[in-house]
C-alpha cells in the first residue's frame, strides 16, 4: 500500500497542480507533498490559499515536524528544502540544489529513502531538470514514477529530463494522472 | 547526491556506527539530529572526500581530525542571509523592542549563530532602536571555525544588494551601506557593531544553561534536530529565559509540539515570537 505522494513542478506548476487536485478522487487518501519552485520572497501561505480553491483537502505550507496526515496537501515553503522522514515533515536551509530551494530532488530522494516501494513520485511541467534524479531514485527503490506527457506540458524540459533519467511507470497528459493515481492507490 | 547505499538497512547501520564513532572519539553528539538532512550532509562529505561508503567516511573521521573539522563545518553551517525574513525584524521592532526599552540592561542569546549574519542584523536593528549600548548579545555555535568567521564580520560584496533590500523591508532606518566598507569583493562590517557581542562555543545538544536572558533567537537551527533533542533544547531555553523573556523561532518552526508550549504566550504568530509567562 502506498503511503505518500510527492509532486514536483516549476514553470506552469500552479495551474498543473490545481488541475491535478481538481480531478483527484476523494478515495485517494495518501498525504501529498508538493514542491513548486518559487522565489524566496514569495508570500507565506499565498500558494496554499490559491490551491485550496481546487480541493477539499487541507492545503498548507509545510512546517517542521508536522505529522503527515491522510487527505492533506503540504507545500514546500519558500526558501526551505522540504523532506519527509519518520512520518513527518523535516525542513532544511541547506544551500539550494541546482539553484532551487525548495528542491524537488531533495524531497523525492527523502521520500525514496523513507518510504521505498511505498512512495509515488510525479514530475509535472517545468523549465529545468530538477526532479529527474529524485524520480529515478524513487523508481530504483521500488516506488512508482509518473511523468506529465511532455508535449502537453506548459514547459517540457522537466518532464523530458525525468523521462530520460528513469523508466517511468506512466507518461500521461495531466487530465489522466488523477485516474491513474486512483487505480494505483486503491 | 545521497543514497549510494544499495541496502537501506545497511546504510542506517553505517550512519549509527559513524555517529557513535564521532561521539566517542571527538565528543560531538549528532545522534539526535534529524535523519534525512543528516544523511544528505554525510553523503555530501563522503563524496567531497572522494569516498563511496559511509564506513569509509567513518574510518577517515577516526584517523584524521582535519576530516572531522570539515564534517563539523558541514554540520554547523546554516545557509542564511542578513535580515532573512524581513517581516521578522519589523515584528521584533514593533512588539519586542518597546519592552526591552523598559529594562536598564538587556541580554540576548543568538543560539546556533553560525557565520553571524543574524547576529549583525540584530546588532544593527538594536543600534537603530537606541538599545544597543545597553545590550549584550551572546552569540554561540557548536563550531569554533564558524564563530571565527562571524567575528571577522566579512561577507561577500555580491550579497549586499540582496541584504540591502532585506534591510529596507525589515524596517531599516538608514542607508545600509553605512554599516560596512567595501573592499574588492568583500564587505567588512563596522567593528563598532562587535562592541557588545560575545562569541562563545556552546553545544545545544550537550551543554547547559550559562546565563539568564531577556530574549533568545534560535531561528532555523532546531529544524536539524529530532523531536527528542528539540524538546531538550526547549527545556534549556525555558530555563535560560527570565520571566517575560522572548523566544524567537524560524517561520516554519512551532512551539506547539513542545511540552513547554503552555509556558509561553504568542506575541506574533506568523513570526513565531513567544513570551515566557509561567
Amino acid at each position: 500500500m502506498y503511503e505518500v505522494i510527492v509532486i514536483g513542478t516549476s514553470w506552469g506548476g500552479l495551474d498543473a497542480v490545481s488541475r491535478l487536485l481538481d480531478g483527484l478522487d476523494d478515495a485517494v487518501r495518501q498525504p501529498i507533498v508538493v514542491v513548486q519552485h518559487r522565489s524566496a520572497e514569495s508570500e507565506d501561505g499565498a500558494l496554499a490559499h490559491l490551491l485550496s480553491h481546487h480541493t477539499r483537502r487541507s492545503v498548507r505550507d509545510a512546517e517542521d515536524k508536522t505529522e503527515l496526515e491522510p487527505y492533506h496537501v503540504y507545500l514546500g515553503p519558500p526558501d526551505y528544502h522540504v523532506l519527509v522522514e519518520d512520518g513527518h515533515i523535516a525542513l532544511s536551509t541547506d544551500e539550494p540544489v541546482q539553484y532551487a530551494r525548495p528542491s524537488i530532488d531533495v524531497l523525492f530522494e527523502s521520500a525514496a529513502d523513507e518510504y521505498g516501494e511505498r512512495a509515488i513520485g510525479i514530475v509535472l511541467t517545468g523549465a529545468n531538470d530538477d526532479g529527474a534524479r529524485g524520480l529515478a531514485k524513487i523508481k530504483d527503490c521500488g516506488g512508482v514514477a509518473i511523468v506529465q506527457e511532455p508535449s502537453s506540458s506548459e514547459r517540457r524540459a522537466m518532464p523530458d529530463a525525468a523521462i530520460a533519467a528513469t523508466v517511468a511507470d506512466a507518461i500521461l497528459p495531466l487530465e489522466e494522472i488523477p485516474n491513474f493515481l486512483y487505480g494505483v492507490c486503491l | 547526491m545521497p543514497g549510494a547505499a544499495e541496502d537501506p538497512e545497511l546504510e542506517q547501520l553505517e550512519i549509527e556506527l559513524l555517529l557513535e564513532a564521532v561521539y566517542r572519539r571527538y565528543g560531538f553528539d549528532f545522534r539526535e539530529y534529524a535523519q534525512a538532512s543528516l544523511k544528505r550532509r554525510l553523503w555530501r562529505r563522503a563524496y567531497a572526500e572522494g569516498l563511496t561508503t559511509l564506513t569509509d567516511l567513518q574510518a577517515r573521521l577516526l584517523h584524521d581530525p582535519r576530516c572531522m573539522e570539515r564534517l563539523l563545518l558541514d554540520l554547523s553551517i546554516n545557509v542564511t542571509s542578513m535580515f532573512r525574513d524581513p517581516s521578522f525584524y519589523v515584528a521584533f521592532r514593533e512588539k519586542v523592542v518597546p519592552t526591552l526599552h523598559t529594562y536598564p540592561f538587556t541580554r540576548i542569546w543568538c543560539a546556533g549563530c553560525s557565520t553571524g549574519e543574524e547576529v549583525y542584523s540584530l546588532a544593527i536593528m538594536l543600534a537603530e532602536e537606541g538599545l544597543y549600548d545597553r545590550t549584550r548579545i551572546y552569540a554561540t555555535d557548536i563550531n569554533e571555525n564558524v564563530l571565527a568567521t562571524a567575528r571577522a564580520g566579512v561577507f561577500p560584496l555580491a550579497k549586499m544588494q540582496q541584504y540591502t533590500q532585506n534591510y529596507i523591508r525589515g524596517g531599516g532606518k538608514h542607508d545600509f551601506s553605512r554599516y560596512y566598507v567595501a573592499a574588492y569583493d568583500a564587505a567588512q562590517f563596522s567593528r563598532s557593531l562587535l562592541d557588545n557581542i560575545v562569541f562563545a562555543q556552546h553545544n545545544l545538544a550537550m551543554d547547559r544553561a550559562f546565563n539568564d536572558f531577556n530574549a533568545i533567537l534560535c531561528r532555523n537551527v532546531m529544524i536539524y534536530f529530532d523531536k527528542a533533542l528539540q524538546n531538550r533544547v526547549h527545556g534549556l531555553f525555558y530555563e535560560s529565559l527570565e520571566m517575560f523573556g522572548v523566544l524567537a523561532l524560524g517561520h516554519k518552526e512551532s512551539l506547539s509540539f513542545s511540552p513547554f508550549a503552555a509556558k509561553y504566550e504568542i506575541l506574533d504568530e506568523p513570526e513565531r515570537i513567544y513570551r515566557k509567562t509561567a
